[in-house]
């Protein structure tokens, strides 16, 4: 930490003290206890009965399947989506640039329940497209593609999210400077723009992918919550859970946390790295100033 | 990539006169992709995010305004509205002040394992709901880790209104916490020093001097909270026993209107749902940029 340090705040006054006791307690009681429950809960009964919760369930198996399919795909869309609209938005300005960076976000306001019943009204046998899909012979709600669509709204904002303050704050010169030397545009973007965004866009990538494997509320509209079929992971959490078969959906939480604790330390591991970077673009523009030379590695 | 590989074909861009689609004036314009972006985004926000909220807003529209109500203002929904808000009002305000003091904490205080403080307020963003609301139900049941202390006590946190303020506090703390941190630290202390100097107390320089400077991102992260909140079911399912009337959250009965094939009512209920997180997202904006213009 290169922060200063003040007199007052190396001999720790009770204040300081007790705010920090509350503040892991409220930490503490939130967040570790409930998350050292499941572990605790999923191997109750031994690693072996853990195990064979997980494997000897053909429709928990497929459960876990069927996540590890949606929630890339989705990330897929994501990103490819994401860096198409950082580069519109931040790179651009036309009319309607502000409502569209609004409209980016409303996916996380939006409750996934509703999302999914919006879907379901366009895709669903009595929506908008449903005779169209049904003589093309294509089912979107109650089957995987509905999964992916759905996901892949809840997760929109993220990767765009992410992308654009660092896009915004390098700005354009350096793309310009390679289009004014005759790079084309894949060039430009593989060459100039990837570079400075790849921490930012993994970022995205690592929340997008959380988000999207956890996803619950709005797969559950469209998945028609069928078991060894549309059923993802949180589904089968659940499912399991009303079936009184408490341990065995303590199992497959204990899997979604394991995933979401390798995605926190992923995305510690990229926040240092884009630290380090923002700081050195501070150090290149403003090198005059001392306590960025002083960060400079 | 592929669509971006498209880009290639083009003869290179070196003279100005061959960049693509130049929307006007700007000099932003030699820039290339324009319209490959434009085309992407355009088709992806109107597929996935224009045109499904339209058409549950025109069907909805298409029950007429007797019909809407009568589908969207009945005593259960009225009362799921009641719980939806009161619980995620009360989930935000919480969350909003324990946030403060965690992010006053992680911003001021050099404090012993400060770093997984940080990293462990980032769980709620990356746990899946269902988890937490299995994992919460099963720790405030009687028979729970908790439960077992706090039932006795009668504090029920399991299949109660309470059990969804829990939950709720538990999805939306990040928000809280990470809008207030940077805003704390970016404050000028010695703001706060001259304050003391000049001779106000702690509590004094706290209220008259922190407080204010703070009061826009803590609103704003109540704002976010509340829309989270409002809008959470995965853990809420789990939790709150699902009674009508009682512990029935708005997006609980959407779902249940849904398996009844009662789609008029469901539509209904999502529009006036709908609403409320639109306007809440206008009111985020708002103040998310009346926050950039205070810190510049």
């Amino acid at each position: 930490m290169n922060r200063p340090v003040h007199a007052a705040a190396r001999t720790p006054t009770p204040i300081a003290v007790t705010l920090v006791v509350a503040a892991w307690a409220i930490v503490g009681l939130f967040v570790v206890v409930p998350l050292a429950s499941v572990f605790r809960e999923a191997f109750s009964g031994g690693v072996g009965a853990w195990w064979a919760a997980l494997a000897h369930d053909p429709d928990t198996r497929h459960a876990i399947w069927l996540s590890l399919t949606v929630a890339p795909l989705a990330v897929v869309f994501n990103t490819l989506f994401g860096v198409a609209a950082a580069w519109l938005v931040a790179r651009f300005r036309f009319p309607g640039r502000s409502l569209l960076i609004t409209l980016f976000d409303l996916p996380f306001s939006v409750s996934p329940v509703v999302a999914g019943l919006a879907l379901v009204l366009i895709f669903g046998r009595q929506g908008l497209l449903g005779p169209t899909l049904a003589a093309l012979g294509w089912k979107v709600i109650f089957s995987w593609p509905g999964l992916v669509l759905a996901t892949t709204f809840v997760t929109l904002p993220l990767v765009v999210r992410e992308l654009l303050p660092v896009m915004e704050s390098i700005g354009p010169e350096e793309e310009m400077a390679a289009v004014s030397l005759g790079a084309n545009g894949w060039q430009v973007f593989t060459r100039v723009t990837l570079p400075t965004i790849r921490w930012a866009l993994l970022h995205g990538v690592v929340l997008a992918n959380a988000r999207a494997v956890g996803e619950f509320g709005a797969v559950y509209v469209v998945s028609g919550h069928i078991a060894g079929a549309t059923d993802t992971m949180p589904l089968r959490v659940e499912k399991l859970f009303q079936e009184y078969r408490q341990p065995a959906s303590m199992a497959v939480a204990s899997v979604l946390a394991g995933l979401a604790l390798v995605t926190l330390v992923a995305k510690f591991v990229i926040e240092r790295r884009l630290g380090a970077e923002s700081r050195e673009r501070q150090a290149i523009r403003a090198p005059d100033d001392p306590v960025v030379e002083a960060a400079r590695p | 990539m592929i669509a971006l590989a498209h880009d290639t074909h083009r003869p290179p861009a070196d003279a100005p006169g061959a960049r693509p689609l130049p929307p006007r004036r700007r000099r932003r314009a030699v820039l290339p992709g324009f319209g490959l972006s434009a085309a992407i985004t355009s088709l992806v926000v109107t597929t996935l995010v224009i045109l499904p909220l339209a058409v549950l807003v025109l069907r909805a529209a298409s029950l007429g305004p007797a019909g809407f109500a009568a589908a969207a203002w009945t005593p259960r929904a009225r009362a799921a509205y009641a719980v939806s808000l009161s619980a995620a009002g009360i989930a935000a305000a919480v969350s909003s002040l324990l946030g403060l003091v965690v992010a006053w904490v992680l911003a001021r205080i050099d404090a012993p394992g400060g770093r997984i403080l940080d990293a462990l307020v980032d769980v709620p963003l990356a746990l899946p709901t269902a988890v937490a609301g299995l994992v919460y139900s099963a720790l405030y049941v009687k028979t729970g880790w908790l439960g077992q202390w706090l039932v006795p006590l009668g504090i029920h946190g399991a299949y109660s209104f309470l059990g969804i303020v829990l939950v709720l506090v538990f999805v939306s703390l990040p928000f809280a916490v990470r809008v207030v941190q940077p805003v704390i630290e970016s404050l000028d202390r010695e703001t706060e020093e001259a304050a003391r100097i000049l001779g106000a107390g702690r509590s004094q320089t706290f209220f008259r001097v922190v407080l204010p400077a703070l009061l826009p991102a803590v609103v704003t992260g109540f704002a976010l909270s509340l829309a989270r909140a409002l809008g959470e079911y995965g853990s809420v399912v789990f939790i709150s026993g699902n009674m009508p009337f009682r512990t029935e959250i708005a997006p609980v009965l959407i779902v249940a209107r849904l398996e009844e094939f009662a789609y008029a009512e469901a539509t209904a209920i999502a529009v006036v749902l709908l609403g409320l997180s639109v306007s809440l997202l206008v009111t985020v904006n708002a103040l998310q940029q009346r926050l950039a213009a205070n810190s510049q």
